[in-house]
């Protein structure tokens, strides 16, 4: 351990009198703000040459026309953003259906007891077949195939199916996320539930699950943020989200103001969550240091 | 008298390998056995087939002449009565003390949580963590983990505690008051069954030593006769090993 040496401070006699005080955080601030400032010059100095650039090109008056069209624009907003919010209430049904179902996957293909073994089997199976086809299939399946039965008692809107599509593809991935972190749980924390008594299940629920998901969130973050996008998938089948909305503005007017419109508001949503996935997984390092150090 | 322990002749393959061979212990109620041995020869083993964390191939174990697989003991019984602290402590990183303390007793004895939680505090106390009991494992020291360990195994009121290297994973200055802590038990005539590489308190703990060595139990005896004159020559070697280490 060594005493941290302040400004003319010195840690050798004085110490004992009158300890150095500890580095002031004004002083790291005012270390931070010099290259903050010089990287945020450059990220401007770079895009804004590069925007002069294609904006003074020869063809830039016909691009600005198609895709940045301000009147089209505020034509399409409404609808669009009307659209956005579908996708937005998709994305939220779609997540909490995909936590907790690739819980219940990842949870019967960790469980030990040897009566488990065929649903271990038939989880694998599911995994294997859903991690394996492309969603985007798998939207167009569900999302035109099943309301084409026109099964009774069976939800008729692609709306529904598609995002039962959703939810079973991505819960393939998101259950063996789930099951990385139970697997990086160390051996001794289950020996210790077993000594205190606690059966299989309450091991798991109580001392071993807590740890596997927090030793996973950064990449669910990110599987959060990848969802947010992909939901865009489902405009294939017609539900009237975001990207179609602006697609049939585009085709009525053969202006894609729209669907640039529609990516601004993507973006709008997805960057305030990437800096979150960022923040979640800049903690969870900061915690693996300390508990290392 | 019925022993409080019976191991009789039991053998332990992992695989192919043979870690326990015909392994026959008795420990009388309030008696400290210590296991010593080199690395692999299966103290741990044997450790973890008295509470059952690890299930034997051949022979019998009993606590109070039933034998520990008895339907008696129901599902927790066995592990209510047997109580085991580990060399790296165990406790559940995600939980306050006093909730790693309560954890058995509410989830699986049924217990009310401020009743458990009167008893985890009064016990905490009596091990000096009595202000630590909101705090999380990671803000603690290793001796005071391992003392909420110890505390969290004593919480049921078992009638026996199985210590497996304890005091391994400690920085030296810490050694002595997890030892200190188990010699109060002993007086309080604690059944125990401990894992050690700590000669000396090995000597003046132990009612009886066993050395271990390739899965069998070679030489038993006191402390006094066995770490100073031993009969078996494997065991000389290992002891003399272990003082040529400094640590006897
Ligand atoms: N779960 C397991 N699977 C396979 N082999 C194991 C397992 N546990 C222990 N072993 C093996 O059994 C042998 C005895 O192990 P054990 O842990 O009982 O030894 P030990 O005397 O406690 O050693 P140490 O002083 O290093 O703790 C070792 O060779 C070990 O590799
Ligand atoms: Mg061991």
């Amino acid at each position: 351990m060594s005493l941290p040496a302040g400004p003319g401070g010195s840690p050798a006699d004085g110490a004992a009198v009158r300890r150095p005080a500890p580095p002031r955080r004004r002083n790291e601030w005012r270390a931070a703000l010099v290259p903050t400032v010089i990287s945020l010059a450059s990220v401007v100095i770079v895009f804004g040459v590069l925007g002069w650039w294609i904006s003074s090109a020869e063809q830039w008056p016909r691009v600005k026309l198609q895709f940045f069209n301000p009147e089209a624009m505020a034509a399409a907003f409404p609808r669009v953003l009307q659209g956005f919010w579908i996708s937005m209430r998709i994305w939220l049904t779609a997540l909490v259906c995909i936590a907790l179902w690739a819980l219940v996957l990842a949870l019967v293909r960790s469980l030990r007891a040897p009566w488990f073994t065929p649903f271990r089997l038939m989880v694998v199976v599911y995994i294997d077949i859903f991690r394996g086809i492309p969603v985007l299939l798998l939207v167009l399946l569900f999302g035109f195939g099943i309301p084409a039965l026109n099964m009774p008692g069976l939800p008729n809107s692609g709306l529904f199916w598609g995002t039962v599509a959703m939810v079973l593809s991505y819960s393939a991935y998101v259950a063996e996320i789930y099951r990385s972190g139970i697997d990086a749980v160390h051996e001794g924390q289950r020996a210790a539930a077993k000594s205190l008594g606690l059966s299989e299940w309450q091991t798991m629920i109580h001392a071993i699950l807590p740890q596997a998901i927090r030793n996973v969130l950064p990449a669910l973050m990110n599987i959060v943020v990848a969802l947010q996008k992909d939901v865009a998938l489902l405009s294939v089948i017609g539900v009237r989200d975001a990207v179609r909305e602006a697609q049939i503005y585009t085709a009525t007017t053969f202006n894609y103001s729209s669907l640039v419109v529609a990516a601004g508001l993507f973006l709008l949503a997805t960057i305030p969550m990437a800096r979150l996935a960022d923040h979640v997984s800049r903690k969870d390092r900061e915690r693996r240091l300390q508990r290392a150090g | 008298m019925t022993p409080r322990i019976e191991i009789d002749a039991v053998t332990k393959y992992f695989g192919d390998r043979l870690v326990l061979d015909g392994v026959s212990l008795s420990v009388a109620a309030h008696e400290v056995v210590c296991l010593i041995g080199a690395s692999g020869s299966g103290k741990s083993t044997l450790l973890r087939c008295i509470n059952r964390l690890v299930e034997f191939d051949h022979g019998a174990i009993r606590l109070d002449g039933v034998p520990i697989d008895d339907k008696r003991f129901g599902a927790t019984g066995l592990q209510r009565r047997i109580g085991i602290v580990f060399q790296s402590y165990n406790l559940f990183p995600h939980m306050r003390v006093i909730d790693n303390v309560t954890l058995a007793p509410r989830k699986v004895h049924g217990v009310p949580r401020a009743e458990a939680e009167d008893r985890a505090r009064q016990l905490l106390g009596l091990f000096g963590m009595g202000d630590h009991a909101t705090s999380y494992p990671e803000q603690l020291s290793g001796g005071q983990q391992q003392r909420v360990a110890i505390v969290r195994s004593l919480v049921s009121k078992p009638d026996v505690l199985l210590l497996d290297e304890v005091t391994a994973a400690l920085d030296p200055e810490l050694i002595g008051e997890v030892l200190q802590i188990i010699r109060g038990l002993k007086d309080e005539g604690m059944t125990m069954v401990i894992v050690t590489h700590e000669m000396g308190f090995a000597r003046d703990c132990a009612d009886r030593v066993c050395f271990l060595e390739g899965g069998r139990i070679l030489e038993q005896g006191p402390p006094r006769t066995l770490l100073s004159r031993p009969e078996n020559p494997r065991t000389r070697r290992f002891l003399q090993r272990i003082i040529d280490a400094g640590r006897l």
